[in-house]
C-alpha cells in the first residue's frame, strides 16, 4: 500500500489519543469516570503487563494485545499508541519548524548495544532488585509525570486566570484550584527526563526511542518477524534519499534498499513522502531476503526470557517476607513507616507493582499523594506516598484504587475501604494545645470520622484527645487539622502491611427530644 | 461596578442612619432586634425545616423585615462535612432553600451561599444536598476553598483575633444571614450561630492554637454581623459532633430557633442540648463583650408549637 491515508490515519488516531491522554492527567476537576480511564490504560505496554503479571488474568491481556500488533503490524504501537511518542513526534514537528535542519534526518546507524544493554538490564534490575528502571524508562510512566509535573500545573493556572475573570462577573461555573506543589527534589528526575527527551525529540526525532526505550527496543525485536512491514520497490527507487531524511527513526538505508524494522515505528512519513512510490507497506516478501542468523542477538534474547522466567520465580520466593508492623509509638514525631496508598496492601508490594506514573497523584480529589524521594527507599523512588501534612485521605472515595494501571493499588469497594487501616495514629501530649496553653482545641478529633481519636476531661472545662487505635483507618485528617508547628501533636505511622480496623460501635444517645421549649 | 455598588450603598446606609437617626434614637441602630420586628427570638417546634421558617418568619414581620429590595444576600449554612442530609452534619437542606426562596420573594437581587468546609468542598456541597437545593432555588453557590477569595479585615478590640482573611462574599454582600445546625461539638461543647463563622474565614487553625473560645467570641466584634440567624434543630447531633459517625448520634428534635441575637440564639440552643451555658466558653465571653444578651428570661420570645 502506498496511500498518503496511511500517515493521515496514523496522524488522526494519534492525536485523538494524546488528547485523551492529555486531558486524563490535567483533569483537575476529576470529571472523568474512572471507567472511561481503564479503556483508555487498558493498551499501555508495561501497566498492563505488571497488572498481569499480578492478576494473572486476561482482563489485564492489553500488552498481549500490543504483542500481537506487533507481529501484525511492526512497532505500530509506538506511533498510534504511546501517548509519550506522540508527544515527541509533536515536539519535532515543531523542531522542524524552527530549523530546517532539525527535519532532516538521514539514515544512522543503531545504538545496539546500548539499547540491548539498557533492555537486559531493565528486566534484570526489575527482577533481582526492583521496579526502579521501568519507573524511569517506562514512556506511559514519563508521560504521565510530565503531565503530573508541568501541565496540569499550567492548565490550572489558565483556569485560575478565567476563574478570576468570571468572578468578577459573578459566574462561578469556574473555581479557583490551589496550585499545591510537590517536594522540590522530586522535580529532579521529570525534569531531567524533560530536557532529555524534549532535546532529543526536536533535534533527533525518536533517538530516544530507539536508545532508551525498553519497551521500543522490546518491540522492535518482535517486529523482526512482523507480517506487515515497509519494504522497497527496488526498481521503482531512484535512490532520490528524501525518504531516509523524513525518517524519524533515522531507519532507512536508501542506498542498500534497506529498511532497519527494528527501529522503524511505522509513521508513515516515508510512504507519503516518496514520489515514485518506492516505499510500500504491505506483506512482507520472505523469498526475496536473505536470512542471515545473528547468533549474538539469539543469546540476548534467549537470556533475557531465561532471566524473565526463571529469576521471577526466586523474587516471588523473596518477596513474601514482608516487614511486620510495629506498635505504635506515642514518644515523639517519630513516623517509623511512610503510609501508602488504599488498596496497595502492603508496602513491599506496592513497591514491586508501582510505575510511578502518577495517574492516582494527578487523580487524587484531595491531592494528598505526592511523589516520595526517601519514605520508600530507592526501591520506591517517586512512587505515590500520602502526605498529612498536605491534605488528608477523603473517608468517602475510592478513586486511586480504581484507576491504577499497574493494580499495585487494587479495586476496593467503599465498605472496605473505609475499613482498611493505612497506619495508625499516635498522640504527642507534650506538643498538644490542650496541655500548652491550656486553650480549648479538638481539632483532631473533630476531623476524625470513626472518632478513633476522641475527647475526655481534662483541667477545669477543658477537653483533651484521647486514642482509640483500633478503629482508627490512617486518614490523617487529624494530623492534617493538628495547628501546632512545627511538629504536629498528632500523626499518622504507616502500617507496613496494611490492616483491618475495628467497626466503630455506636450506641442511640439518651438525650431525648424536649417536648416543652427548655427556654 | 466596585466603586459604583460602594457610594450608592455608602449614600444609602448614610439615609438610612440619618433617617434612623431622626426618627427614633442613636440606641435603636445597634438594638438586637431590627425596626418592626416584634420579637428578640422566635422558636418553632413540631413541624418539618421549610414549615417552620415560613411560621416562624412570619412571626418575625417576614423576610422583609431583614431585607430591602435590590439588597445582595449571604446565606451561610453549614456545609462544612462530606455526610448525607439524614445524619445532620449539615444545615437542612430544605431550610436553606425555602429561605433563599423567601429571600427573592422580599425582593433580593442575588442570593449567594458557600461555606469553607472541613472535608473536601466539591464533596460536601454535593452530598449534603445543599448545593442541589441551593440552585434549583436560584441562589449562586460559590467556592471557599481557595485563599484567592479570602480578603483580610481589622478586628478593633479583638482580644486573641485582631485580624482575619474572610471570604470576599461576605464583604460585597449587603446582608448577611446565618443558618447553623445545632450540634454536639468535641471541644467547645456545642457549635451553632457564632462558631458556624469558622466556615467564614480561611486560617482556622489559627483560632485552634490561639484560644479557641475567645477567638469565637471575637470574631463576633466584626462589624459585619447576620441581621437573622435561623437555628437549624430539626434532627440533632448530640454527641460525636460536630462529623458524627452514625445515625445514634442524631435526636429528632423537630425545632428551629429565629432570633436577631446570636448570643440569645446559642444560649437557647445550649438549653436544647441540656448544656449549662457557661461550659459552652466562648457564650459568656461574647456576652461579657456585650455582643448579645445570654439571659434568655430578659428577652420577649415567642414560641410556637405546630
Amino acid at each position: 500500500m502506498t496511500s498518503p491515508l496511511l500517515r493521515r490515519l496514523r496522524i488522526a488516531f494519534s492525536t485523538l489519543i494524546f488528547i485523551c491522554f492529555f486531558l486524563l492527567f490535567v483533569d483537575f476537576r476529576h470529571l472523568i469516570p474512572a471507567e472511561y480511564t481503564n479503556i483508555l490504560l487498558y493498551l499501555q505496554f508495561i501497566p498492563s503487563a505488571i497488572k498481569f503479571y499480578s492478576l494473572g488474568s486476561m482482563a489485564a491481556g492489553g500488552f498481549l494485545v500490543v504483542l500481537i500488533l506487533t507481529v501484525l503490524t511492526g512497532r505500530t504501537y509506538c506511533s498510534f499508541l504511546c501517548p509519550l511518542g506522540i508527544g515527541m513526534d509533536l515536539n519535532s514537528r515543531i523542531g522542524g519548524r524552527i530549523r530546517k535542519k532539525f527535519r532532516r534526518y538521514g539514515f544512522k546507524k543503531p545504538f545496539t548495544v546500548l539499547r540491548y544493554s539498557l533492555l537486559a538490564a531493565t528486566l534484570i534490575v526489575t527482577m533481582v532488585w526492583g521496579i526502579y528502571m521501568i519507573t524511569l524508562l517506562d514512556p506511559y510512566s514519563i508521560f504521565g509525570r510530565f503531565m503530573t509535573f508541568f501541565a496540569k500545573p499550567a492548565v490550572i493556572v489558565i483556569n485560575n486566570f478565567l476563574a478570576g475573570i468570571l468572578g468578577k462577573f459573578d459566574i462561578y461555573i469556574l473555581s479557583n484550584v490551589p496550585n499545591k506543589g510537590f517536594p522540590l527534589i522530586t522535580y529532579a528526575i521529570p525534569a531531567v527526563f524533560f530536557l532529555l527527551i524534549g532535546g532529543l525529540s526536536l533535534t533527533k526525532g525518536r533517538l530516544f526511542c530507539n536508545m532508551f526505550c525498553p519497551v521500543g527496543t522490546l518491540l522492535g525485536l518482535l517486529s523482526k518477524v512482523s507480517i506487515l512491514r515497509l519494504k522497497f520497490d527496488e526498481a521503482a527507487c531512484t535512490r532520490c534519499g528524501r525518504c531516509a531524511m523524513r525518517c524519524k527513526s533515522s531507519c532507512i538505508d536508501f542506498l542498500n534498499h534497506d529498511i532497519d524494522i527494528s527501529r522503524c515505528v511505522g509513521c508513515f512519513n516515508c510512504v507519503t513522502t516518496c514520489q515514485d512510490k518506492a516505499i510500500s507497506y504491505g506483506l512482507v516478501n520472505l523469498k526475496k531476503k536473505e536470512h542471515v542468523t545473528d547468533e549474538n542477538k539469539r543469546k540476548i534474547v534467549a537470556t533475557s526470557i531465561l532471566l524473565l522466567l526463571g529469576i521471577s520465580r526466586i523474587s516471588n520466593g523473596q518477596d513474601k517476607v514482608a516487614p511486620k508492623p510495629k506498635k505504635d509509638s506515642t514518644v515523639k514525631e517519630n513516623k517509623k513507616f511512610p503510609v501508602c496508598p488504599p488498596g496497595a496492601g502492603s508496602i513491599a508490594d506496592f513497591n514491586k507493582d508501582c510505575t510511578a506514573c502518577s495517574l492516582c497523584i494527578t487523580a487524587c480529589p484531595n491531592r494528598v499523594l505526592e511523589p516520595s524521594w526517601k519514605q520508600y527507599g530507592l526501591a520506591g523512588i517517586m512512587q505515590p506516598v500520602m502526605n498529612y501534612h498536605k491534605s488528608f485521605c477523603t473517608y468517602n472515595c475510592t478513586v486511586c484504587t480504581e484507576i491504577c494501571p499497574t493494580y499495585a493499588l487494587h479495586p476496593l469497594l467503599l465498605d472496605a475501604k473505609k475499613l482498611t487501616q493505612l497506619g495508625k495514629v499516635n498522640f504527642i501530649k507534650d506538643n498538644c494545645i490542650v496541655k500548652t496553653e491550656k486553650t480549648a482545641c479538638g481539632a483532631c478529633s473533630e476531623s476524625c470520622p470513626t472518632k478513633a481519636v476522641y475527647m475526655v476531661a481534662y483541667e477545669g472545662n477543658l477537653l483533651i484527645p484521647e486514642l482509640n487505635a483500633e478503629i482508627c483507618i490512617g486518614c490523617g485528617h487529624c494530623e492534617y487539622a493538628c495547628p501546632t508547628v512545627p511538629y504536629k501533636a498528632i500523626f499518622v505511622d504507616g502500617n507496613p502491611i496494611h490492616l483491618a480496623a475495628k467497626k466503630p460501635v455506636n450506641v442511640q444517645s439518651e438525650i431525648q427530644a424536649p417536648v416543652e421549649f427548655p427556654f | 461596578m466596585r466603586r459604583r455598588d460602594f457610594l450608592k450603598t455608602s449614600v444609602g446606609a448614610g439615609m438610612a442612619a440619618g433617617a434612623a437617626l431622626s426618627f427614633g434614637g442613636y440606641d435603636k441602630l445597634w438594638s438586637a432586634s431590627p425596626v418592626g420586628a416584634k420579637y428578640d427570638m422566635v422558636a418553632v417546634m413540631g413541624g418539618n425545616p421549610d414549615a417552620m421558617f415560613d411560621l416562624g418568619i412570619q412571626e418575625l414581620g417576614g423576610m422583609g423585615t431583614f431585607i430591602k429590595k435590590g439588597q445582595k444576600v449571604l446565606i451561610k449554612p453549614n456545609i462544612g462535612w462530606d455526610v448525607i442530609p439524614e445524619l445532620a452534619a449539615n444545615t437542612n437542606p430544605l431550610l436553606v432553600k425555602r429561605i433563599i426562596e423567601h429571600c427573592f420573594k422580599a425582593g433580593a437581587k442575588e442570593v449567594y451561599v458557600f461555606d469553607h468546609t472541613c472535608d473536601n468542598w466539591v464533596n460536601c456541597y454535593k452530598n449534603s444536598a445543599i448545593e442541589k437545593s441551593a440552585k434549583s432555588a436560584g441562589a449562586k453557590v460559590v467556592p471557599g476553598n481557595s485563599e484567592s477569595y479570602y480578603q483580610e479585615i481589622q478586628i478593633p478590640g479583638g482580644v486573641k483575633l485582631q485580624t482575619a482573611k474572610v471570604h470576599q462574599l461576605l464583604l460585597e454582600t449587603d446582608v448577611f444571614i446565618n443558618v447553623p445546625i445545632l450540634k454536639d461539638h468535641n471541644s467547645t461543647r456545642m457549635t451553632c450561630c457564632m462558631k458556624n463563622t469558622m466556615g467564614l474565614v480561611w486560617d482556622r487553625g489559627y483560632w485552634h492554637s490561639n484560644n479557641l473560645n475567645q477567638c469565637i467570641a471575637d470574631f463576633a466584634l466584626y462589624e459585619k454581623k447576620p441581621a437573622l440567624n435561623v437555628i437549624d434543630c430539626y434532627n440533632v447531633m448530640v454527641k460525636h459532633g460536630p462529623q458524627g459517625v452514625s445515625k445514634e448520634d442524631i435526636v429528632l428534635m423537630k425545632s428551629q430557633i429565629l432570633t436577631s441575637d446570636w448570643v440569645a440564639g446559642d444560649a437557647a440552643a445550649a438549653k436544647m442540648l441540656k448544656i449549662p451555658v457557661e461550659m459552652i466558653e466562648y457564650i459568656p465571653i461574647a456576652h461579657k463583650m456585650g455582643l448579645g444578651n445570654m439571659n434568655l428570661d430578659t428577652l420577649n420570645i415567642k414560641r410556637i408549637k405546630m
